[in-house]
């Protein structure tokens, strides 16, 4: 008979075509000219073009202000939705994960059609609205999770042992639940560093992230200036992955 | 009781949020007007010009979302089949091997779907393939298929390996033993797996643009990316939005009654 453990080699083979080999090529046309011939000057022009750089620093600023604003929403609904005590309703935490699962352009257009009606002028403020809007159930659904599935115990031997509520919340649950807001966060820094048609939906053009800057580069066949500005990306994506050092990939495969 | 009352209301007002945008555009399917946020009276003539595709490019969009239906349907297929069998493979690998594929198998969840659309363009670039339908199904199974590992693998693990075994002894051939035996155990696994692919691959906006050549193809999603970068939204996205607005809430509904119904009969 067979070994099974060759039953991966179809799929292993498959991530190296469609994964390992593409990513492998954006480094490769990150370091080449034109021509093909090796060369620094793709990246150079990242760190030497203001407008770049600029628009790089945007990007952060306004993913950790998504993420953070996400959290502070998001915690207190999270911990609400997984609190017996106030919750019961499933139809509520439901209602919570269900826009997850409507097209996120869809939903963003929506949005600045809303602002356009209610006049609304499209900008910064309106941008931060629709990233939070639309990243939101992507940091309660995992912290919703954690707290759900938390050892009451702990909580109950802090009270027992003499803790105010306020003291069990920030001693106990918070340390507890903090893999949780850690996939959150993954779920929503990197994505909106990169999103490209939702910024300019909810600005009017008027604001440009980064993913908007690699995709007009590699849509106006600048692939060598594009591919330098998604490695650099890449580069940031390795940092934050490990530092959040856990498996997104177990929050968001526990959807169904 | 106090601290109930504010509980609900922080819910229900972040949730108001949440759905403002949504309900707005569904009470405004039901009027005529080609502007968005005038009542013009009350109208089903944008839902009839979305399904007998009338006047303002209702046909664009309806071949849109059955490009959209069929790309999905094709690659969470392929998905389903090709993550199966990796997680069987995944399953019986040991040690640094087994780490390692699980690893490449994080890849393309972890990467934002820029990166990997970007990526899979700059392959098909370098292998001089020519992008359209067939590339952005291949592109799909790839950001599709690690959702079903992930899925298909934890049933592997509850399992017990001696009923396959118990099978192949009784004179079941491998095949036999695969269909009735191993399947069915991971049948759950490959269901949700199928779904989340599905869904995964509805949503997907960035990966499907870098990938769909200049053929012309268009998914809902581009198709909505490119109508509302000409300035004009076509009405009748306004009752197809609605339209899968009420789908999603009727199959999670669906999804929860059968869940909570499960549930139950385990506590019994």
């Amino acid at each position: 008979m067979v070994k099974r453990s060759t039953w991966s080699l179809p799929y292993v083979i498959f991530l190296v075509v469609f994964v390992v080999l593409p990513l492998l090529l954006i480094v490769l046309y990150a370091f080449q000219d034109g021509s093909g011939h090796f060369t620094l000057a793709n990246i150079g022009r990242f760190f030497t073009d203001s407008d770049s750089l600029q628009t790089f620093a945007l990007s952060i600023e306004v993913a950790i202000e998504n993420t953070l604003i996400c959290i502070l929403l998001g915690y207190p609904a999270a911990w609400i939705l997984a609190n017996r005590n106030l919750n019961k309703s499933a139809v509520t935490v439901m209602l919570f994960i269900m826009p997850m699962w409507i097209n996120a352009l869809m939903r963003t257009l929506a949005t600045a059609e809303l602002f356009n009606v209610l006049g609304i002028t499209l900008g910064k403020g309106t941008l931060l609205f629709g990233m939070v809007y639309d990243y939101i159930p992507f940091m309660v659904y995992p912290i919703y999770n954690i707290l759900l599935k938390m050892d009451k115990s702990y909580a109950e031997a802090a009270e027992d042992l003499g803790a105010t509520p306020w003291k069990v919340f920030w001693k106990v649950t918070v340390p507890l639940s903090m893999p949780g807001v850690m996939s959150g966060v993954l779920m929503v820094f990197m994505p909106t560093v990169s999103t490209f048609a939702i910024s300019e939906f909810l600005t009017n053009n008027k604001i440009k992230l980064f993913g908007t800057i690699i995709q007009e580069n590699i849509n106006s066949s600048m692939w060598n200036y594009g591919a330098a500005l998604a490695f650099i990306m890449l580069v940031i994506i390795g940092i934050t992955t490990l530092f959040g050092n856990n498996d997104q990939a177990e929050a968001e495969g526990g959807l169904i | 009781m106090m601290k109930k009352v504010l509980a609900k209301c922080y819910l229900w007002l972040l949730l108001a949020m949440l759905y403002a945008p949504l309900l707005f555009i569904a009470v405004f399917s039901f009027t005529e007007s080609k502007v968005l946020g005038s009542w013009t009276g009350f109208s089903t003539k944008l839902y009839q010009n979305l399904f007998t595709g009338g006047v303002s490019g209702g046909s664009a969009l309806l071949a849109a979302v059955e490009n959209t239906l069929l790309i999905a349907l094709i690659a969470a297929a392929f998905s389903t089949v090709l993550g199966t069998v990796a997680a069987i493979g995944i399953h019986n690998l040991k040690g640094r091997k087994k780490q390692t594929v699980q690893f490449l198998n994080n890849i393309p969840m972890i990467n934002p779907d820029i990166i990997t659309g970007v990526s899979l363009f700059l392959l098909f670039v370098f292998l001089g393939v020519s992008q359209g339908y067939a590339t952005v199904v291949l592109a799909h199974i790839t950001f599709c298929t690690p959702y079903v590992v992930l899925s298909v693998l934890p049933k592997l693990s509850q399992m017990n390996p001696n009923i396959y075994e118990a099978a192949l002894d009784l004179g079941a051939t491998p095949a036999q033993a695969l269909r009735k035996v191993l399947i069915p155990e991971l049948r759950p696994g490959m269901i949700s797996g199928f779904i989340l692919a599905f869904t995964m691959s509805l949503d997907d906006f960035a990966v499907t643009f870098f990938t769909r050549g200049t053929v012309g193809l268009d998914t809902l999603s581009t198709y909505i990316y490119t109508d509302a970068r000409k300035g004009g939204l076509t009405p009748e996205l306004r009752p197809l939005m609605t339209i899968i607005f009420l789908l999603v809430l009727i199959l999670l509904v669906v999804i929860n009654i059968r869940q909570d119904r499960a549930n139950k009969k385990v506590k019994r």
